[in-house]
């Protein structure tokens, strides 16, 4: 299982969250939660545009055994999805941290706080 | 008082998690969803090399005696009486309504009649057997022995290596057989489509067997994640999902299991009715359009009316597509047909298409 990054911020739900400039939220999904889903075969992504709240159902992730929803971490409007998921989700399986798949303009990135930094999150996923 | 109810092991648990398994609790046992390779890469291998599945958590039973043959045919649509020294056959147990108790494979041999049973069913199947068989058939749950399967097409040739007589078994034929010391019952079976074997064994043999088999080229260890997928894209029911209680044999798809003129048995007049007239929902394959996986219990629907459910849906690595299996009112169940399916709030078009989804590849002759 590869590293889990420093400079990114985790949600319960295995989300990765990275605050980027002008208030854009990248969220992808942890390597503990691709490894949990196997092969993922099929990713939904939100359309462009939706407003969110955060903690809202806002994608799924198939694998071959199960379908897992995806939250917002912060409330705001859908930016920009990654397409390049839609064609090829098994990207995530080879890489979750480099794989993102949508970002929010966020209302207030200071939502972010709310969720756990990498030591806290190591430790939800070890126990 | 705290009660620990903790799930039983195989003889291959620790074997598992030094192949690096992902480990999940299945009808009470710690199985092996996957290795470390992942399930499209299992099933794949197993399609085109071979595969080893430790399937151990099955019940294994023998009903031996004079009239055992009769006794257990009188439980079954099946023909157990005519069974050959040495032939297996693949039955169900039916209840009085006329639905399944369990699918089960009854094999004859020197000792009796061997059963392997469904791992979730077994405690149900072996009270209803000692319930229901005479006093003058003996009934024993063989619970010291291991179950393996062998499948895909390398499987012979590593058969054959370690049990020249088991390599030339053909597809539902068995036999007793010496596998490095150990003795085996080994029949030419399994549950993926492709050729392969079924190896009941002592569990005290169990994880040396194991790694021997593990050990030759070409052989991987195979997940319950990919013993799904496999037996999903061969058209085979899996009890729980296309078999249950309240599903009979004939809705299931399974009129090749009757013996011809058989007609004592529980459930037999709603049953046989259903052979003669046909049933008014039948099990059918579906074929996904686009990515979106249609999984067990989803609706099927024409013009807004529901006409079935999925009783089992996946990924079809064979098919880099969503497969599923479905029972659906008769009328709309025509290969062919479009359909829709509800997937959260999307509406998936899907074809109905007949089974198997990946053509068998077994030994017959």
């Amino acid at each position: 299982m590869s590293e889990t990054p420093e400079n990114l911020k985790y949600a319960e739900t295995h989300e990765w969250a990275k605050l980027e400039d002008g208030n854009v939220v990248r969220v992808g999904i942890t390597d503990f939660a691709q490894s949990e889903l196997g092969d993922i075969v099929f990713i939904g992504l939100p359309d462009v545009g939706r407003v969110v709240k955060a903690g809202e159902q806002l994608a799924v992730v198939e694998s071959v055994k199960t379908a897992s929803d995806l939250f917002s971490p912060v409330s705001g409007i859908v930016a920009e999805v990654n397409e390049a998921v839609t064609d090829e989700p098994e990207l995530v399986n080879d890489g979750a941290y480099q794989i993102w798949l949508f970002c929010i303009k966020a209302d207030n990135p200071a939502e972010l706080e709310q969720l756990m930094d990498a030591d806290a999150y190591r430790t939800l996923i070890e126990e | 008082m705290v009660t620990v109810t903790s799930s039983k092991q195989t003889p291959l648990y620790d074997l598992h998690l030094q192949l690096g398994a992902k480990m999940t609790t299945f009808a009470g046992y710690q199985m092996p969803v996957q290795y470390k390779s992942g399930i499209i890469h299992e099933h794949l291998h197993c399609r085109s090399q071979a595969g080893f599945f430790d399937i151990s958590h099955m019940g294994q039973c023998r009903v031996s005696g004079e009239h055992a043959a009769e006794a257990l045919e009188k439980l079954t649509p099946g023909g157990i009486v005519d069974l050959k020294p040495g032939a297996q056959k693949y039955t169900v147990l039916s209840n009085a309504e006329g639905g399944v108790i369990d699918d089960i494979i009854v094999t004859r041999n020197a000792s009796g009649l061997s059963l392997i049973v469904n791992a979730g069913c077994k405690d149900k199947d072996f009270a209803y057997l000692r319930s229901q068989l005479p006093a003058d058939c003996l009934f024993e749950a063989l619970s010291d022995l291991a179950l393996f399967a062998l499948q895909g097409p390398g499987a012979a040739a590593v058969m054959a290596k370690f049990a020249a007589e088991a390599g030339r078994l053909k597809f539902m034929q068995a036999c007793a057989a010496d596998i490095a010391g150990s003795v085996c019952h080994i029949s030419r079976s399994g549950y993926s489509g492709e050729d392969g074997f079924e190896i009941s064994l002592p569990q005290a043999d169990a994880e040396r067997i194991a790694r021997l088999l593990l050990a030759e080229d070409g052989v991987e260890p195979i997940g319950l994640g990919a013993r799904d997928t496999l037996r999903l894209e061969a058209g085979l029911c899996l009890y729980g999902h296309e078999l249950n209680e309240t599903i009979t044999p004939i809705e299931a798809g399974l009129q090749w299991i009757f013996k011809k003129g058989h007609r004592d048995f529980p459930g037999a007049e709603k049953i046989l009715a259903q052979r003669q007239n046909g049933a008014e929902r039948v099990r059918v394959g579906l074929l996904v359009d686009g990515r979106i996986p249609v999984r067990e219990g989803c609706a099927i629907v024409h013009q807004d009316k529901q006409i079935g459910y999925v009783t089992s849906g996946s990924f079809s690595p064979s098919l880099s597509r969503p497969v599923a299996m479905a029972l659906l009112d008769r009328r709309f169940a025509e290969p062919g047909a479009g359909l829709t399916a509800l997937v959260r709030n999307s509406a998936i078009p899907v074809t109905v298409t007949s089974l198997p989804f990946v053509p068998h590849r077994y030994l017959r002759r």
